[in-house]
């Protein structure tokens, strides 16, 4: 039989995966390498009976789409670095508010205003947060076309469910570039009037439900700090139990491996070609790819080979953010490295493979 | 063949692969009708593999490359092209390659030549691929091309049948765009003019009864996407 796969650029797979996933609302603004994604959705949305606005700015778009979450709306928003740093505090009120959304992050070079290249420099700003308070965001990197509109279409669901922002960070190369893919089935939309049932803590509306007690108030003001500090908790102990349940990652070639890499998104498929290269030099080399940057999953670091494995690699499209965390995930069990380009750059294999070597040669 | 080949299609229907392999295999043939050879790269619509990244590989093969203002700022967003772009228009002695950006919008940007296209110098390819999503069938097809047609108010000459899904294509899947092209051909009175394979992917002898055929290597697409 033949496959049903269609060939589609990055963006616009991501884009028809949200509709897929039941993605009714978009707001945004156009910005490099994602532009794509506001334009099919513009195109799109109105056809299965969504809507479209694009927004004055970055702040106007992510407080639209914390209004439209807060009313029961399933909410998908796209941006490129500077834009989802715009939308930083947005988001920061959103996870207070416990406001559901599907936020799509595709990383360019930066800082600043940076370039239009692929950068994973946005590591820090997503996993970590650049709004205010203690938060949380469950965040997902994919490394191809397909594991990103799967992701996609399994985040509106993801967003529902914990109440919370989920943030899917493609760099502008898997936004770019093509891949065949199998597109998921439509999900049923609700009517409004199931959205007012099953999502029963979203303003859709007076309803005499019993008094003013019962009324449904979405907010993140909480003047006496008693009160705050309780609502905090309660969102950590949240955030614990999403640490266990979206925690993900996939390893390669551990067994007996001299090196290990780290690496996710783009920078995954570029340490793949490495591995084939160190092969062929009488190393063995295995790899971490991290789905969740966000719960990182530290567990993955219990699989390594202590027996055999000299030195972990990070390798980013960044100074070394990521790093940080497999630190923190190896707890000074083996000395970690990086390998690296940024502002745009992307590292060659070769280029990667013979960092590998330089850091076996140094540690003899 | 006339002078001036302008390619256009949907976006990532395979223009600019299909624009670069045309380039390198005309660049080696040893007698050409034509003493030049240039490719203009006209994509101001897309940021990423346009044929200019090229631009190394192209002009050590004796293929002069048009494109932005910038020469080596390949990063640039600016929808700015060089001027020089014009020499080889005008060079009744230089075949040259258009490489348009995708769809109708992308394809605008060619309006402001159009006393170039006045005379009977010119061949305009709406190129087709049946596994992208938004041209999946005839009639989708149809409308793509229509729309590009419209937005230059020129006609296309000719269709190319470029149906794949990358290292995942085999025959059959060419086969089945074949088929939907020539039905393409005939709705909309164009001749079908060549159906093109990812040499090293597909054997050209798989392809039996289809002609004719043209390879195209996969030069825009970097080896570690595939892994």
């Amino acid at each position: 039989m033949i496959t049903d796969k269609v060939l589609m650029k990055g963006n616009e797979a991501f884009a028809e995966a949200a509709i897929r996933g039941g993605a009714r609302l978009y707001f945004g603004y156009p910005i490099t390498p994602q532009s794509e994604v506001p334009e099919y959705m513009s195109r799109e949305l109105p056809k299965v009976g969504g809507a479209f606005v694009q927004a004055e700015s970055e702040l106007g778009a992510i407080n639209m789409a914390y209004g439209a979450g807060a009313a029961g709306g399933t909410v998908f928003i796209s941006s490129s670095s500077p834009g989802i740093a715009l939308m930083q505090e947005g988001m920061s009120f959103l996870c207070s508010a416990e406001v559901p959304l599907l936020a799509l992050n595709v990383s360019r070079g930066g800082p600043g205003i940076g370039g239009i290249q692929p950068g994973q420099a946005d590591y820090f700003q997503v996993t970590r947060g650049g709004g205010n308070g203690d938060y949380r965001i469950p965040v997902f990197a994919p490394s191809n076309i397909q594991e990103a509109v799967d992701l996609l279409y399994e985040g509106t669901e993801l967003a529902q469910k914990w109440q919370n922002p989920i943030m899917i960070l493609a760099d502008g190369m898997i936004a770019q570039m093509m891949e065949p893919v199998r597109l998921p089935e439509y999900k049923p939309v609700l009517t409004p009037d199931q959205i007012a049932k099953h999502r029963d803590w979203a303003c859709t509306g007076y309803n005499d439900r019993g008094g003013v007690e019962n009324r449904r108030v979405v907010k993140s003001l909480r003047m006496q700090p008693e009160k705050l500090e309780e609502h905090v908790e309660y969102l950590f102990e949240k955030y614990a139990r999403a640490e266990k349940e979206l925690c993900r990652y996939e390893t390669e070639n551990l067994e007996g491996a001299e090196v290990v890499f780290v690496a996710f998104g783009t920078t995954a498929r570029i340490t793949r070609e490495a591995i084939e290269i160190l092969a062929e030099q009488g190393i063995k080399a295995g790899l971490i790819r991290p789905i969740s940057l966000w719960p990182f999953p530290n567990k993955a670091f219990d699989e390594i080979d202590y027996t055999t494995t000299k030195a972990v690699i990070s390798a980013e499209l960044s100074m070394g953010q990521m790093i940080s965390d497999v630190q923190i995930a190896l707890n000074g069990r083996l000395p970690a490295f990086l390998a690296h380009r940024t502002g745009g750059m992307v590292p060659t294999s070769p280029e990667v493979a013979a960092r590998a070597k330089a850091v076996l040669e140094g540690l003899k | 063949m006339k002078r001036v080949i302008v390619i256009a299609g949907h976006y990532g229907s395979g223009k600019t692969e299909l624009a670069v392999s045309l380039a390198m295999q005309w660049a080696g043939e040893e007698s050409r009708p034509y003493e030049k050879l240039a490719l203009v790269d006209l994509d101001v619509a897309n940021p990423y593999f346009r044929s200019r990244e090229k631009r190394e590989m192209l002009e050590k093969s004796g293929v002069e490359v048009h494109a932005d203002t910038f020469g080596g700022m390949q990063a640039a967003e600016l929808p700015a092209l060089t001027a020089t772009l014009r020499a080889p228009l005008e060079n009744p002695n230089c075949q040259t390659i258009i490489d348009l950006g995708g769809n109708d919008a992308g394809a605008r940007v060619l309006r402001q030549f159009a006393k170039y296209f006045q005379g009977d110098e010119h061949e305009l390819w709406a190129v087709v691929n049946f596994r992208r999503y938004e041209t999946r069938d005839v009639q989708s097809a149809i409308e793509h091309v229509a729309a590009i047609e419209k937005e230059l108010s020129m006609q296309v000459t000719g269709i190319v049948n470029n149906t794949h899904l990358l290292r995942e294509t085999v025959p059959e899947i060419i086969m089945e765009g074949h088929a939907k092209a020539q039905e393409l051909s005939h709705a909309m009175k164009n001749p079908l003019l060549f159906t093109c394979y990812p040499a090293g992917i597909v054997r050209e002898e798989s392809l039996e009864g289809i002609s004719p055929l043209m390879p195209l290597g996969l030069f825009m697409r970097p080896a570690y996407l595939d892994k």
